[in-house]
């Protein structure tokens, strides 16, 4: 069952069409890569996906409801969470913090019993940080939990973004190169946590990564952009040993 | 238990600074009782915490949701003028204790409403247009003040903007608000203790704040905006909740200040920018985002100079030289080094903090 599909989407920014008649549609439970030269659109297409800008043209549709146009905090409502390629934590947060601020959705008192300090409060605060303690567990961030953000090294902080993601409870989750700054250890170790993600919160995810050997890996489909446009889709070895898309990236 | 020990560390925190003021509060009382205090110190007492209140509210906006604020008098102002009116108003026809508390919900509210009717267009937008803003609404707020006239006689309220003849007020008239001249005859319901209990108040309604769901949302927002928006959180909800907040509890300070006086007038000196900077000033040498820190700044910028007094030539020199060593002392990384190091393992009697790496 298809769970997002996208159809002709395209932005222009002043003369630059950035993202131009893309589409790409993904099943529930794949782990879906989208890659592409530097400064293909890939980003910019989960830009537009987010809400964070607005498409010129196209339809973007979540588990059958039309989101195109959405902002950004209903999109996430209706269940889309991501990463940023350059890293945005809540950096002056506890790392604890940051994933309960992910959880905001999920658990609700009320201002007033927050400030009271009402029964209700103390209950609900308990559950937030079990389960967000558990999130952190999944992404061995459990010992960290009373850190500023700030303070975690590179690859924790981009594995305590997918914890925050995590925690608004998505259908679809996108991540914008997870492994960039990270080493061979730390990359092999993060793919095995995405493909726990994908078995165990049975989640959709479609993450874009310049790293081949994490695409190869665990991308069971791709989709390549080039200059904004679908150059080539399909089953990733296929993908992978097209010709056109080998020019794409070696030569210009 | 590691969740557990979170719950207490902010309990234990906002019990601390409570304590602060608690045990001052005792202390002046019991060198009042001994008539070891003077009378300027007795005089400082309720405007010590009318601007550790104002700091502190302050810092709500500056420190916790990030966005700056050079208006804070204004609410000030506004809570002082509503509550006053109001007392005034009943000063004959009610009992002095209630009065008092409706004063200071009324005049809390009203300065929270206007800071929510300032915020809903302002905080809107994206950038610092709240700074241009507020510091508009504090010169805009006095001003009018400044040319209303409000009387009462056996036909009702009249209400001018003119002058005060122009009310025509009957013989038997009374002037409630005089342009220029303000308001005269306030009850004086001010007192240390009621001051202290304001203050306190201030000080559990925003750390509860800070360390609950909401102030975790307003923080994020100031952390990063487009991050908090992706996973859901209302950007303008949560600026407007932080931002009347804030103002509310400056009107609240308003309202000890017109209690304490008994000639209330807006000027420049008392509800102007330059107020509103000065509070500021506190809020940033007591360190932005921290409240006990405020609360700490403001009482030790208040007292100084006028402890300083027969030091006369010498009184200037000295209030800068505190405030550039409190400014290092709280802004230079080897002093947040030192101060992450011994002052939070002691009170907190725990070895390792979040400051590593
Ligand atoms: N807000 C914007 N305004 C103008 N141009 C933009 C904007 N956002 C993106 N672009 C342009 O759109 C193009 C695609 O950028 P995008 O960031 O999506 O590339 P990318 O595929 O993510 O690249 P990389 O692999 O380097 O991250 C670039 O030419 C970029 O300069
Ligand atoms: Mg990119």
């Amino acid at each position: 069952m298809t769970l997002l599909d996208v159809r002709n989407l395209g932005i222009s920014f002043g003369g630059l069409r950035a993202v131009d008649n893309f589409e790409i549609q993904i099943k529930k439970g794949q782990l879906y890569g989208l890659i592409g030269p530097n400064g293909a659109g890939k980003t910019t297409v989960f830009n537009l996906l987010t809400g964070v800008y607005k498409p010129s043209d196209g339809k973007i549709t979540l588990d059958g409801k039309n989101i195109t146009g959405a902002a950004t905090i209903d999109i996430n409502k209706a269940g889309i969470a991501r990463t940023f390629q350059n890293i945005r934590l809540f950096k002056d947060l506890s790392v604890l913090d940051n994933v309960k601020v992910g959880l905001h959705n999920q658990y609700s008192y009320s201002t007033i019993t927050g400030i009271l300090r009402l029964p209700k409060y103390f209950k609900v605060e308990k559950e937030m940080n079990e389960k967000a303690m558990e999130l952190l567990k999944v992404f061995d961030l459990d010992k960290e939990a009373d850190f500023l953000a700030s303070n975690l090294p590179y690859g924790k902080q981009r594995k305590l973004e997918i914890a925050r993601a995590l925690a608004t409870n998505p259908k679809l989750l996108l991540l914008d190169e997870p492994a960039a700054g990270m080493n061979p250890n730390e990359t092999s170790e993060l793919m095995d946590t995405i493909r726990f993600v994908r078995d165990n919160f049975d989640m959709t995810i479609l993450l874009i990564e310049h790293d081949m050997k994490l695409v190869s890996g665990i991308c069971e489909e791709l989709t390549v952009l080039n200059f904004g446009q679908v150059l080539a889709k399909g089953k990733t070895a296929e993908v992978l040993n097209d010709p056109q898309v080998i020019k794409a990236y070696l030569g210009e | 238990m590691k969740t557990k020990m979170n719950l207490t560390k902010s309990t234990k925190s906002t019990l601390i600074t409570v304590g602060i003021v608690v045990v001052a509060y005792i202390v002046m009382q019991i060198l009042g009782g001994a008539g070891m205090l003077s009378s300027l110190m007795k005089g400082l007492l309720v405007p010590l915490c009318i601007y550790a209140i104002m700091a502190v509210s302050l810092n709500l906006t500056v420190g916790i949701l990030g966005e700056l604020s050079l208006g804070h008098a204004g609410f000030m102002c506004v809570g002082a003028f509503v509550s006053a009116f109001f007392s005034l108003y009943f000063k004959e026809t009610m009992a002095a204790g209630p009065r008092f508390i409706i004063a200071i919900i009324l005049g809390g509210v009203v300065a929270a409403l206007s800071g929510l009717l300032i915020g809903i267009p302002v905080l809107r937008l994206r950038g610092d247009y709240l700074a241009i803003v507020t510091l508009a609404f504090g010169e805009i707020i006095k001003n009018i003040i400044n040319v209303m006239y409000v009387g009462r006689d056996e036909q009702g309220i009249h209400f001018s903007m003119k002058d005060a003849y122009s009310m025509n007020l009957s013989s038997e008239g009374q002037i409630l608000i005089n342009g220029a001249q303000g308001i005269t005859g306030t009850p004086n319901d001010s007192n240390f203790t009621v001051a202290a209990i304001l203050l306190v108040l201030t000080l559990i309604i925003v750390l509860n704040l800070v360390n609950s769901r909401p102030g975790r949302a307003i923080m994020a927002i100031r952390d990063n905006r487009i991050a908090a928006e992706s996973v859901g959180i209302n950007i303008t909800k949560f600026k407007l909740l932080a931002f009347s907040i804030s103002a509310g509890l400056a009107g609240i300070a308003g309202v000890l200040y017109a209690h304490n006086l008994s000639i209330l007038q807006a000027q420049p000196k008392n509800f102007g920018y330059n107020m509103s900077i000065m509070i500021l000033v506190y809020v940033v040498l007591g360190g932005m985002g921290n409240i006990r820190g405020s609360l700490i700044a403001s009482v030790i910028l208040v007292l100084l100079p006028e402890l300083m007094r027969q030091l006369n030539d010498y009184r200037m020199l000295i209030y800068s030289i505190v405030l550039i060593v409190m400014m290092i002392f709280n802004w230079s990384p080897k002093a947040k080094e030192f101060r992450e190091k011994y002052s939070i393992k002691r009170l907190l009697g725990k070895k390792t903090e979040k400051g590593e790496a």
